[in-house]
């Protein structure tokens, strides 16, 4: 059950993201049209204080709890991929003011709407895995 | 207490969610969320249809755990946390929505427009959802990653795809909120 952690750190980030507001419409709303720094302030935060920790993993003076060294996963190259890919996501996030992480969290605050976000968000992965091999990368 | 009641600022949620990457790196995994809509495809059976679900699930139990944890903590802030859901906005843009027809602007998370039953009880409403619920899914596992994969965890580690990945983002949410938010209301 050492698993366990992984759902107290769940339960810890999903605290965080309603309480910062960041899983509200509204505020994704103001971040697209440029008319506020919140989202901007928390997401640019966590980019600067995680590349610090980045760091400490690259150099190894932290290393994970077996003492491993902690390297991220290089993410997959492609130049279509990613900047098509991301400009779909971006359409749906700032449509309905989710993204992957909230979708979740969402389903305590608005359960029917948040399911029907998650039930086409899986539609959405399912019909990326059927069609990953012909799409450009 | 009080502190836990009120609305957070941004300079405190920037350094919890990086905590939140450092002890998922710490715990041995590699920190996103987008990958468990593939898991949850492969557990509703989705390896039947495509060899691209055909994985072992199992292997992603922590990952599922934290998902769990996200949704108990969404009914715990939901429940507890929040006693007044009033966002502070820019003036500017309560006027934009109130404009466009939305009303309560601010007053709580979710407009209920977008979120509210009679909303989402409309074909309308209910293909908005939907759509963008495909366009997440889609997008997010074409791109290789979300919000926490991409523009943290990426961004931060200085990789190339995940600086391409978030300029998509942008163009997606700009196209969305300039053009089709106003189209649609």
């Amino acid at each position: 059950m050492k698993n366990i952690r992984f759902l107290i750190l769940g339960i810890f980030f999903a605290i965080v993201l309603s309480k910062t507001q960041a899983i509200s419409w509204y505020r994704f709303y103001e971040m697209f049209k440029f008319q506020s720094f919140h989202m901007f302030g928390i997401i640019g935060g966590a980019v600067v204080i995680s590349a610090v920790f980045m760091q400490l993993f690259k150099s190894g003076k932290i290393k994970d709890i077996n003492g491993n060294k902690i390297a991220p996963t290089p993410k997959k190259k492609g130049f279509i991929s990613t900047l098509l890919g991301g400009t779909f996501f971006g359409l749906g996030w700032g449509i309905s003011g989710a993204c992957a992480a909230p979708i979740f969290v969402i389903l305590g605050f608005k359960l029917i709407p948040a399911l029907i976000l998650l039930f086409g968000a899986l539609l959405g992965a399912f019909i990326y895995g059927l069609l990953s091999k012909k799409l450009p990368n | 207490m009080d502190f836990i009641l009120q609305p957070w600022p941004w300079y405190i949620g920037g350094p919890l969610i990086a905590i939140s990457l450092l002890l998922y790196f710490y715990f041995g995994k590699n920190f996103g969320a987008s990958t468990n809509f593939d898991t949850l495809c492969t557990m509703a059976g989705a390896g039947k249809v495509s060899d691209y679900f055909k994985k072992d699930w199992k292997e992603r139990d922590f990952a599922l755990l934290f998902v769990v944890g996200l949704i108990i903590g969404g009914f715990i802030s939901a429940w507890y946390l929040i006693p007044n859901p009033a966002i502070d906005l820019n003036p500017t843009t309560v006027k934009e929505l109130t404009d466009l027809g939305f009303l309560n602007v601010g007053n709580q998370y979710f407009p209920d427009e977008i979120f509210g039953e009679e909303a989402f009880s409309s074909i309308k409403g209910f293909l908005i959802l939907i759509v963008s619920g495909i366009l997440i899914g889609f997008g997010t596992r074409y791109a290789g990653g979300c919000t926490s994969g991409h523009a943290i965890t990426g961004l931060s580690s200085l990789q190339f795809p995940s600086l391409l990945a978030v300029i998509g983002f942008f163009i997606g949410g700009i196209i969305a909120t300039w053009f089709i938010i106003p189209m649609l209301f």
